[in-house]
Formats: C-alpha cells, sequence, structure tokens
C-alpha cells in the first residue's frame, strides 16, 4: 500500500471504487461510530478500527509519534502480554496489521466470520487499557528507527519524496514525514507514546468498519457490547495550519548513491470539500486529468515520453482529490533516459500540460477515464477489504462515504475546458517546486562517469 | 501509509496453500494444454490467467534476459496493431491485461466485465497468438532493461539478493538473474524473441485457468481457441537439476546504512512429500510474521530490525530456503548469530507442542481467508496448475496439516535443512 500522501497511483482512482456502497451504520453513546457493510460471498470478516490520527496531527520534535504508537499498541494491555493478542488472532487463523497514514492510523484483522469477536474483544481492550512500559518503547523506537532506514534513508526516491514534502508543505503538516525525522525518533520518549494515546484514542475519535459475512444487527449488538461504555474524552481542537501562497518556485538537489537520476515535481492543488460540494468542479477535472496522464501504458506521459519519443524510463503523475488535512498537491515524477538531462525531463513534462491547455483532450481520452471507472467498480466488488478500506478512509478523512454514488457522474461531466482552467491556474512557474537526484557513485572515492550532473 | 510489518505480503509469496470446497473443473485439450475452470456468477466478472513454462530456467548465460524481454514485448503489439491501439483497445472494453514473470513462468492474465468477454478473450487470443515483437520497440525495451538493471546494482537489496542466488545456483539457470544481465540484453534482436517464443511457448506446457462468469461451453471454447495457436513438443529440453554447491560467505561493501543480510541454500522443489511439513515448521520458525521465532528474537526481543523472515520458495527444480533481514551496520553480525543459533536449535529441537498446536490452528482456522475472492482463487489455481498439484489438494490440505507431528517436522528439517550448506551474503557490511 502507498502512503496516502505520495499518490503514485498505479491505476485509477483506488479511493472510489464502488457505488452503491450499501452501508449500514450506528453511533454509540460514547460517539463511536460503527458502520457495516454486508458481503455474504465467503465465509470471512473484515474488521478495521480507524482513529482521527495521524502524522497530521503531530508538532515539531514530536515527528513520528502517531506511528509509534501504532507499533506500541501491539505490546500489551492491563490484562494482557506484549504480543499476546497476535498469538490470539494467528491462532483463529486471522490476519492482522496496522499502518499509520497522515490523516489516520487504522487497526485491521481478517478472520473466519465466526471469529469476528475476538478482533472486538482486542481493539476494545487496547483503546482503553494500554500499557507503555520504558522497556518495551526502547526495543520498539529502535524497530521503528530500522523501518525509516529501510523506507527512506537508503531509498534515493523516498529521500526525493521526503524533501520534496518539506519543500511545497512550509507550513502545513504535510510538510513532514509520517515515519518521523530521525531525530526526533532518537529524543522520544515513551512518555511522548503515552501523550499521544491519551489525546486521540477516545472512541469518540475512532470508526469502526466491518465487512463480509455478516449480520449487521448482530455486529452492533456485539460493538454495543465490547465499546459502549468506554468512555469518551474530549478531543484537543486542531488548528488548520494552512498553507500559504507560493510565490515563486522552489528548487532543491539531492544526493545520493544511484546510477539513475530522477525528478519530482509538483504544484500544489485543491481537494474536494468535505461536504462533497466545494472545489467539486475543480477537483474532479483534476481526477481526470491524472487519468489521462498517467494510470495505463498508452497514458499521455508514458505514451509520449517513454514510447515515442523515449525521454524517458518511468514516468508518472498523481493528485489526491480527497485529505483530512485540507490540502493536495499534483505531482508528476520520471526518470530520464540516457543522456537525457532532469532539465530537459522538466521542460517534457511541462510541455505535456502546455499541450492540454492549447489543444486540450479528446472525446476518447475522456470516455476511456469513464469507461475505466465504470469497469473498476465492478471488479472491486471482488474484494471486501477494499470497500472496508474505502469506507474507513472516506469517513476519517471528513467525508461521507456516501459521496462515491455520485462519483461517476462527477467524472462524466468534466470537459476538455474544465481540465485546461485548471492547469492555468494552478500550474504555473511560481507555484512549482522540483526536487531532484543527483546521482552519486557507491564508492566516494570514484568520481562518477561521463559528464558532471547539471542543474 | 506506513504498515507495521510487510510479513503479509511476504506471506502471500510462499503460503501457495489452501482448502475448500472449489468445484475446479479440469480437462486437457487435444494438443495438451491443461485447463481449470471455477465456474461462479456472483458477479459479472471473468478472470483469466494463461501461463507457460518460458521464465528465467529456460535463459542461458549468452542471452540471459531473453525470456523476460519475450514475456514483456508479448503485449506491447500483436497481429499489426501497435501498441498504443491494442493497450487502448483492452482499455476501452474496460479490460486489464497484465504479464507476469519468474524463474519457472511467463504468465499473462485478463479481468474482463463478462458483458465484454468475447471482445476481451479476442484480444487476449490475438496477444498470445501473434506477438509483432517490433524491431524499434525491442530496442528501447532493451535500453530501458539495461537503465533498470544499472540502477539495481546500485540497491542494495538488489545487489544481495542477486549474489544470494549466484552463490546458491553459480551456474545452473537460477543462478542467472531473471530480468537479465546488460551485455547479453545488447545481443538479443528480434528474432531471438520469434525463436524463444517458438520454441517455449507450448501447448503442452501450457496451463489456462478460467474463473467467474463463463459457462463450461464458453470455457471450452476459450481453452481450445488458446491452445490451438500453439504448437505441441514433447521433446522439450528438461530443466537441469541443481548440484550441491558449497556454501560459501560473501561481504560486499555499501555506503547504505542497513546492512542486508540473506542466508540459506536450495531445498526443495515444487512436489516434494516433505513440503507441507517444511512449510508448516517455517511458519513456527520464520514464516508466521509476528508470531515466528525469528521475529520474536531480532525484533520483539531486541529491536534489532524492522523485518525478519524465512521461506522456502519450491520451483521446479530445487528452490530456494532463505532467511533474511535488514538491520543497521553495526548489528549485522548480532544478527547473523541470532539467526543462525535459531534456525539450528529448531532443526535439532523441532516445535514445541504449544508452538505446533497454533501453527495447525492457524492454517486451518484461517483457511478461508486464502479464497475469499475471485482473484485469490485464480492465482492459488494458477499455481496448482502450473506446478501439476492434484486436483484434491485444496480438499485435502487441512485434513494433511492435522495429521503433522511435531516429530515429522524435526525429521524432515534434520534431513533436509542443512546449515553447514548455508550461503551468506551481506551487503554493506562494516
Amino acid at each position: 500500500m502507498n502512503r496516502i500522501k505520495i499518490v503514485f497511483f498505479l491505476c485509477l482512482m483506488p479511493l472510489f471504487a464502488q457505488a452503491g456502497l450499501n452501508v449500514q451504520e450506528i453511533t454509540l453513546k460514547n460517539g463511536m461510530r460503527v458502520l457495516v457493510k454486508e458481503d455474504h460471498r465467503s465465509p470471512v470478516a473484515v474488521s478495521m478500527i480507524w482513529y482521527r490520527a495521524g502524522s497530521l496531527d503531530e508538532v515539531n520534535g514530536k515527528t513520528g509519534v502517531a506511528h509509534l504508537l501504532e507499533h506500541m499498541m501491539f505490546k500489551g494491555t492491563k490484562t494482557t502480554k506484549p504480543g499476546e493478542y497476535s498469538e490470539i488472532v494467528a491462532a483463529a487463523g486471522g490476519r492482522e496489521n496496522a499502518f499509520t497514514g497522515a490523516d489516520y492510523t487504522a487497526y485491521f484483522q481478517r478472520l473466519e466470520k465466526s471469529k469476528l469477536p475476538i478482533s472486538m474483544k482486542m481493539e476494545a481492550d487496547r483503546m482503553q487499557n494500554l500499557v507503555i512500559t520504558k522497556e518495551e518503547f526502547k526495543k520498539e523506537i529502535q524497530v521503528v528507527m530500522e523501518e525509516r532506514r529501510w523506507r527512506t534513508d537508503d531509498k534515493p526516491k523516498a529521500q526525493v519524496n521526503e524533501l520534496f514534502n518539506s519543500l511545497i508543505f512550509r507550513v502545513h503538516p504535510y510538510g513532514r514525514p509520517i515515519v518521523g525525522w530521525m531525530s526526533d525518533l532518537e529524543n522520544m520518549t515513551h512518555e511522548d507514546a503515552i501523550e499521544w494515546y491519551r489525546m486521540w484514542y477516545s472512541p469518540s475519535n475512532a470508526i469502526l468498519v466491518i465487512g463480509g459475512d455478516v449480520d449487521a444487527k448482530k455486529v452492533f449488538s456485539e460493538a454495543k457490547k465490547y465499546f459502549a461504555d468506554i468512555p469518551a474524552y474530549k478531543i484537543a481542537k486542531r488548528k488548520p495550519q494552512i498553507e500559504p501562497k507560493q510565490n515563486g518556485s522552489r528548487r532543491a538537489i539531492l544526493k545520493a548513491p544511484s546510477k539513475l537520476p530522477y525528478i519530482q515535481m509538483g504544484y500544489p492543488a485543491p481537494t474536494l470539500g468535505k461536504d462533497g460540494i466545494k472545489n467539486k468542479k475543480e477537483a474532479f477535472a483534476l481526477e481526470v486529468l491524472v487519468g489521462i496522464l498517467s494510470g495505463t501504458s498508452s497514458s499521455r506521459l508514458n505514451q509520449n515520453l517513454v514510447r515515442n519519443i523515449s525521454r524517458a524510463i518511468n514516468v508518472g503523475a498523481g493528485y489526491n482529490m480527497l485529505s483530512r488535512g485540507g490540502q493536495s498537491s499534483f505531482e508528476m515524477y520520471a526518470t530520464p533516459s540516457e543522456k537525457v538531462s532532469v532539465i530537459d525531463l522538466e521542460k517534457y513534462l511541462k510541455l505535456e500540460l502546455k499541450n492540454i491547455v492549447d489543444n486540450g483532450v479528446t472525446d476518447a481520452e475522456l470516455k476511456r477515464v469513464i469507461t475505466s471507472v465504470i469497469a473498476g467498480e465492478v471488479y472491486q466488488k471482488d474484494s471486501v477489504f477494499g470497500a472496508v478500506m474505502q469506507i474507513g478512509q472516506l469517513e476519517t478523512m471528513g467525508y461521507s462515504h456516501k459521496i462515491v454514488d455520485d462519483y461517476i457522474d462527477n467524472i462524466k461531466q468534466v470537459t476538455s475546458q474544465d481540465i485546461q482552467v485548471v492547469i492555468k491556474k494552478y500550474f504555473h512557474d511560481d507555484a512549482l517546486t522540483v526536487v531532484t537526484l543527483d546521482p552519486q557513485p557507491l564508492d566516494k572515492n570514484k568520481l562518477p562517469k561521463g559528464k558532471p550532473h547539471a542543474h | 501509509m506506513l504498515i507495521k510489518a510487510i510479513f503479509i505480503s511476504i506471506l502471500f509469496v510462499f503460503s501457495n496453500l489452501t482448502f475448500a470446497k472449489l468445484n475446479i473443473q479440469h480437462w486437457e485439450t487435444n494438443n495438451g494444454a491443461r485447463i481449470y475452470f471455477i465456474e461462479n456468477h456472483d458477479l459479472p466478472i471473468v478472470d483469466i490467467n494463461v501461463d507457460f513454462r518460458a521464465g528465467s530456467v529456460k535463459d542461458n548465460k549468452q542471452k540471459n534476459g531473453l525470456a523476460s524481454l519475450t514475456n514483456h514485448m508479448m503485449v506491447l503489439g500483436s497481429g499489426g496493431i501497435n501498441e498504443e491501439d491494442l493497450a487502448n483497445k483492452f482499455i476501452d472494453l474496460g479490460a486489464q491485461l497484465n504479464s507476469s514473470f519468474d524463474q519457472d513462468k511467463s504468465g499473462f492474465s485478463l479481468r474482463t466485465l463478462s458483458d465484454k468477454k468475447s471482445e476481451a478473450i479476442d484480444l487476449l487470443t490475438l496477444v498470445l497468438h501473434e506477438p509483432d515483437f517490433d524491431s524499434d520497440i525491442l530496442e528501447r525495451e532493451k535500453k530501458r532493461y539495461i537503465a533498470s538493471i544499472n540502477q539495481s546494482k546500485t540497491m542494495p537489496g538488489s545487489i544481495a539478493s542477486k549474489a544470494f542466488m549466484k552463490a546458491l545456483y553459480n551456474e545452473h539457470p537460477y543462478g542467472l538473474p531473471s530480468s537479465g544481465e546488460v551485455e547479453a540484453i545488447k545481443k538479443i534482436r528480434k528474432k531471438d524473441l520469434h525463436d524463444f517464443y517458438k520454441i517455449h511457448y507450448l501447448s503442452n506446457e501450457l496451463s489456462i485457468v478460467i474463473v467467474g462468469d463463463i459457462s463450461r461451453k464458453e470455457a471450452e471454447n476459450l481453452g481450445n481457441k488458446i491452445s490451438l495457436g500453439f504448437s505441441e513438443n514433447k521433446m522439450t529440453l528438461e530443466i537441469p537439476s541443481v548440484d550441491y554447491i558449497k556454501g560459501q560467505e560473501i561481504k560486499i561493501s555499501h555506503p547504505a546504512k542497513q546492512a542486508h543480510l540473506y542466508y540459506g541454500a536450495p531445498i526443495i522443489k515444487r512436489g516434494d512429500p516433505d513440503f507441507l511439513v517444511l512449510y508448516l515448521g517455517n511458519y513456527i520458525l520464520g514464516g508466521g510474521g509476528f508470531v515466528s521465532r525469528l521475529t520474536q528474537v531480532i525484533r520483539e526481543d531486541r529491536g534489532l530490525a524492522y523485518s525478519v523472515y524465512s521461506y522456502f520458495m519450491p520451483f521446479i527444480e530445487a528452490g530456494p530456503f532463505q532467511v533474511a533481514v535488514q538491520t543497521k551496520k553495526s548489528q549485522v553480525k548480532q544478527a547473523k548469530e541470532l539467526i543462525q543459533k535459531t534456525v539450528a536449535e529448531f532443526i535439532q529441537n523441532g516445535p514445541t507442542s504449544k508452538e505446533l498446536r497454533r501453527a495447525k490452528d492457524f492454517m486451518i482456522g484461517g483457511f478461508p481467508l486464502r479464497l475469499d475472492s475471485n482473484k485469490k482463487i485464480l492465482e492459488y489455481v494458477s499455481m496448482m496448475a502450473f506446478y501439476k498439484y492434484p486436483l484434491d489438494y485444496l480438499e485435502t490440505f487441512t485434513n494433511k496439516i492435522d495429521k503433522i507431528t511435531a516429530e515429522e517436522i524435526k525429521s524432515a528439517f534434520q534431513r533436509r535443512v542443512d546449515m553447514s550448506k548455508f550461503s551468506t551474503v551481506i551487503v554493506g557490511s562494516e
């Protein structure tokens, strides 16, 4: 799974591939919401609990604490030992994991349907009775630092992305890495983790989503049994931290061991309003634009830059129309072909945008996006996990899952002119951020072969 | 999103086992293609997967990369329809065509809405029967391959896994990198692809799996239509068996913060009677994600790594057993010693009765999760079809697991897993 913020879409609109979700819902007396999506094709249940707490809510000096807490949630409660729940889930034949994004932290189990109460009991327990000891923290923070080394520090493209985010968002917390800065991890204490847990893990800040071969009524009564008596507490008011308008392009170079250079470039972009109406026209135009530029092998960027003129080895574009933090970006990224500089590649990428401004997109291209979305919606029905994921993401970000119902209609309404308008409005050089990778030899004593990398 | 651990995806790589009352219909076409069909009309979707025995094991050193390039080029133009038009024809139907490739197989899968199935199947057939292997596209793709191979030579994980396979297999084709080598790829021409296709894309080495909203009659027609485009040759060269190579210790320097360690040896092939026993044992040793011994020792007790795992990866011939870990450089020696100690102890004593019971509970209780979507059924049955597993494999799976004893696991590990033959690769050692 991708980090939600990075927007490296491989296919079209994964968040939105399901209409007519048919979700049943209740709110418990402590404010916790429970949503159920029945699907009786297979005797399994998927349970996910979503907390409206992610790196978006962190403060400087404590970046990475949302993700660290996610790890600590497996380290025992007042009545269970570290790892004990993992053993129980495994012995029930279940699969479990958890993930942290900028907008949320989520925990999930996939189980044979009769085992569903195991998951509810466990989540209810660690929602209120988590124990974070100094000893367990000391080990787990080492694991997280190893994760950071593996995920970011030793991966040049991930480093470029981290730098890119920190440049394009100077004020908005999306500029900070989800895993946290290494220095913050090195100085984190178990008290920081406890503080985070006590701030955000209230039932009123959680959403339980369950899907599969279950009976919604039974799920609701079980959920009441396990969760309704957990006391809620007040969640701190969140500051909006709005990114000011960018006045002038921002550029940076990252040096790392690599053979090939790389470029990531982008512009701040609006997201769909939480009511599903605000910014609708622009957000859907951007959504369709990404489908036309990227996502399939014959999309414009790949067809033109990789296939027709061979200026790039790989290329892509991304945009998230949804976010809890009310901020998004439109991004393009590419690896140049041999003897093509990142400067030239930046020009080629911009030319693709200019070409649309000058000539528009074709009806065939618009139709292709619509066809893919309609088919994708059917294919998504094969995955209960996908449906549960989608409901949880939307609701945690502050949208209604029902906005899915209008998705295809909104896509159909996008015109070539709408796309031209958003490009002209948002994609100008003063709003541009570019980060390029300057490849370094593995052996520092060796000079790179050929011409030095020019910027 | 940050996933707490990567074990789940690792598990899927090798946890090719399951139960279930899937009604698998099976037959052979006149020219020897094996067809597997699971009819299911719940969703208006048809999934088709076609596998040929044409993976990188069919490569040789001189043209290493030919098998992969052939697979890759198959979807870039067919029957005179250029690559852009071909891709758009699938997209205009709402259909998805994907190719897959590994050491043993070259595969193509189609997902289509059932009301577009006949057009989509016609297109798939065209792709399979009439690849253009256009010279200009080939030259372009060769450059992309070469660039990506050169890039992988700077990445510690790629360096480590390549060195590991070379250490285990030396001159055997499993020791060749699946995507090829730069100098070999430069020499590959259009004619090589045509020849490779003719020699290795054979009806009798072809398995087709069809899942979803399509009738038996239509499935039969589809199987005939696809298989009849390929010739039959029962005299194809067998894949050489794997010779024992002395274990080696290879250290490669790298500026990365973490060292990558691989540890293991070639052990088991598909269909081996010991496989299920070793597989269940390995779940306890290093396959079971959060609850395995290796994770306990390396991650939970000491915080040495984000990910540590072991698995058996059976191929047509002996595939590797491997343990892998990434940890900061100063800790790699400690991690290696702990891994060796943990594996040795497991071989010597086998699992405890509690561990065994929990492992069985996991396998048996979680069985339905392995087949809870058409896509998973397609992937699972494709593996069974390709490796010629018995048809009752799924039905008997949980029963067989249930009967395995701790003594059998210990004995299988002692007979099959010989640490004195293991190789170790460390990239980024201090």
